[in-house]
């Protein structure tokens, strides 16, 4: 029961977490895209500004004390239904989604997955179909010409891509020969070369492409494209409505990028170190691990004390803020002695059962969290990238260029299928 | 415990269809119907039926019932009142005539028969099961669906064109 | 433990419901989601009767309903549309042409 509870609470955690380091992501990325700074000056106290982040809390802080709008002759309960439905369509997709392999502990085998359906993918599938539902009644509730505009660009977009995501996934599900993800992640074993990526270029590329227009984001982002509709389906909410869409779009991005690191780049696989080498050396991996960290740390608590020394020297500011990378310099290097330490009383890691199988499972989790992020990166790069889509191009691509493509892919996978095993 | 389960869902399923029949926005008799399909989807589920679940949710709910509200919003149609002159005599007779005869059609099964569902393996309504069903026995018609499918589209485009 | 009446049960009342639905409302859109109650009812006697029997028949012939309706509502929408545009109302009572 404890389990169910923490299999449900610990992904919900990791998105709220990951969503506003994407956001400060999102602002410092574009902004150095397009050649200027970002945000760089709400500060606790005046000394920590962490490049930045201390922003995602100011924003959160301002949407939560806005004024919240009610605008007149508004449906009440769909105007209020609709950002809840986005957020949550978009948080029940991590249930099905496989962060590590199974551990075996106490003699049962615990799957690091909420619930590890026989349909999985189909499952996912589905709540992408629904997340049309958010966006069409914040559209039609908001009693606004503009707003039933984009609301309904947006689902005509939405559902036209969904074709293709089916079709893009087909192929990669003939491969796998089953439809749970857990058994999809476990099929593109740890090499590299065997990962659906590079099995099925086309597909992966295919399963891209319809994810942006899913999660509509650039450049199929006409429905709320800024400079055309004026925000479209969003545009009349305030204050904390508001955020839980801005949220649910980052959450639709997560969830995107943790499908296709599921599907198509080995899930939680760690290149080359498969989980039977991971758990019968987890000793060896710890050590490396943490003499990484100790390396990393020393070199960044030294370099940042230079820059704190340099700052303070020429006095940049004049205030505060010159003493930061001092402060951050010596958290780094209090880190740096503390794993030290460690590294020196524990020195050789030999793990037990129990631990080596804990270091794994923390291993994989780690590296599916990092190649989440990774393509939420590319999700911010191509954003601020590439200018966006005008509507009939949109649905020309969609319809006439990526459908027949992704039926010839499932045509050729399954000719090959066939006649090559 | 079942039991209490399969009263939730029921009682949903219920509530939200007579939601369909009585609200006089078109719009919030969609969004019940959506409820009413997620209901029936449970109950898909509670009887072992993993793959018709998630398909009730993924074809019906997901799909159909988008393109209702679309054509709900596209056509903007606002609520409407229910009959207003009432309901005619012989319409009151049969409805009371309808229900007597249910009501007795109820107390029958539920005397006469029990139905205690067998333990159903692992592998009973998974989509491999359901899968070697479809392209074996029933694979004529399946191909015919894809045709009718095919059909429904083109026809479609057709009737919803502005100038033929 | 639910036993097949119950799910015989439910699946009748639902059926009520939706003809209850076909018959009195006026709106043309929402008599068809009456109708897809209606499918909805007998699929769940399907899917029930298929988990009492042990045989995925029944499994079988709810998906090729769900399929069939799913062409079926396509068709009747845009059925609907062609109608209002021509017409301008979706109120079965105001579609009488045929009659005399």
């Amino acid at each position: 029961m404890i389990l169910i509870l923490a299999k449900i609470l610990i992904p919900f955690l990791i998105i709220f977490n990951i969503i506003p380091f994407l956001i400060w992501l999102e602002r410092k990325g574009a902004a150095y895209i397009q050649d200027r700074r970002g945000p760089n000056r709400a500060a606790i106290f005046g000394i920590i500004r962490l490049g930045g982040m201390i922003h995602s809390l100011a924003d959160v802080l301002k949407l939560v004390m806005k004024e919240d709008i009610l605008p007149a002759r508004v449906n009440r309960f769909f105007y209020y239904l609709a950002p809840f439905t986005a957020m949550t369509v978009a948080c029940v997709t991590f249930a099905v989604i496989p962060f590590g392999a199974p551990v075996p502990w106490n003699g049962r085998q615990i799957t690091l997955q909420a619930a590890d359906l026989n349909a999985g993918i189909l499952y996912i599938l589905a709540i992408a179909s629904l997340g049309v539902f958010g966006i069409m009644l914040a559209g039609w509730s908001s009693n606004n010409k503009y707003s039933l505009l984009g609301g309904l660009r947006s689902s005509a977009q939405m559902i036209s891509y969904e074709v293709v995501l089916s079709l893009a996934v087909i192929s990669v599900l003939m491969m796998a020969g089953s439809l749970e993800l857990s058994k999809i992640v476990e099929n593109q074993s740890s090499y590299v070369w065997k990962w659906n990526c590079l099995r099925q270029p086309v597909a992966c590329l295919l399963f891209m492409v319809a994810m942006f227009a899913e999660t509509n984001r650039l450049p199929f982002d006409l429905p709320e494209g800024e400079s055309e509709i004026v925000a479209g389906y969003h545009l009349e909410y305030s204050s904390m409505k508001f955020a839980l869409f801005f949220m649910a779009e980052y959450a639709n991005m997560i969830i995107a990028s943790a499908v296709l690191v599921s599907l198509f780049f080995g899930g939680w696989q760690v290149p080359f170190l498969s989980t039977e080498i991971l758990r019968s050396h987890a000793g060896e991996v710890l050590q490396f691990v943490v003499i990484g960290a100790v390396v990393l740390h020393v070199l960044g608590g030294l370099g940042l004390l230079a820059r704190g020394r340099n700052n303070v020297k020429t006095k940049k500011w004049g205030d505060r803020r010159d003493y930061e990378p001092i402060v951050l310099g010596v958290a780094a290097l209090g880190a740096a002695l503390v794993l030290w330490g460690v590294l020196f009383f524990y020195w050789p890691f030999s793990l037990g059962e129990k631990a080596s199988v804990i270091v794994t499972a923390a291993l994989q989790v780690g590296v599916y969290l990092a190649k989440i992020l990774f393509f939420c990166w590319v999700f911010i790069w191509v954003r601020w990238t590439l200018p966006r889509f005008r509507y009939d191009q949109l649905m020309r691509l969609g319809w006439k260029y990526m459908l027949p493509l992704s039926l010839v892919n499932i045509m050729v996978t399954g000719w090959i299928l066939l006649n090559v095993e | 415990m079942e039991l209490t389960v399969f009263y939730i869902f029921g009682g949903l399923a219920v509530a939200t269809a007579l939601g369909v029949v009585a609200f006089k926005n078109p719009i919030s008799s969609a969004f019940s119907l959506v409820v009413s399909f997620f209901a029936v989807s449970a109950l898909y589920a509670m009887l072992s039926a993993h793959f018709l679940a998630v398909i009730q949710i993924l074809v019906y709910a997901g799909a159909i019932m988008v393109l209702f509200i679309f054509v709900i919003m596209l056509l903007n149609l606002q609520g409407e009142e229910l009959e207003e002159k009432g309901f005619p005599a012989y319409f009151k007779v049969a409805a009371a005539l309808f229900l007597a005869v249910f009501l007795g059609g109820l107390i029958f099964v539920f005397k006469n028969f029990q139905g205690i569902f067998p333990k159903a393996n692992e592998t009973f309504g998974t989509v491999k099961s359901v899968g070697a069903l479809l392209f074996t026995r029933y694979f004529v018609p399946f191909e015919l669906t894809s045709v009718l499918l095919l059909v429904a589209i083109v026809g479609g485009v057709v009737l919803a064109k502005r100038e033929l | 433990m639910a036993t097949l009446q119950h799910y015989l049960v439910l699946s009748a009342l639902l059926f009520t419901i939706g003809i209850a639905g076909l018959v009195i409302r006026r709106n043309v859109l929402i008599i068809f989601m009456s109708v897809e109650l209606l499918l909805n009812a007998a699929n769940l006697v399907f899917v029930a009767f298929a988990r009492y029997r042990l045989n995925l028949d029944g499994h079988v012939a709810a998906f090729f309903v769900i399929a069939v309706a799913a062409a079926e509502a396509a068709i009747g929408l845009a059925i609907v549309i062609a109608v209002f545009r021509n017409r301008g109302t979706v109120k079965v009572d105001e579609l009488d042409w045929m009659k005399n």
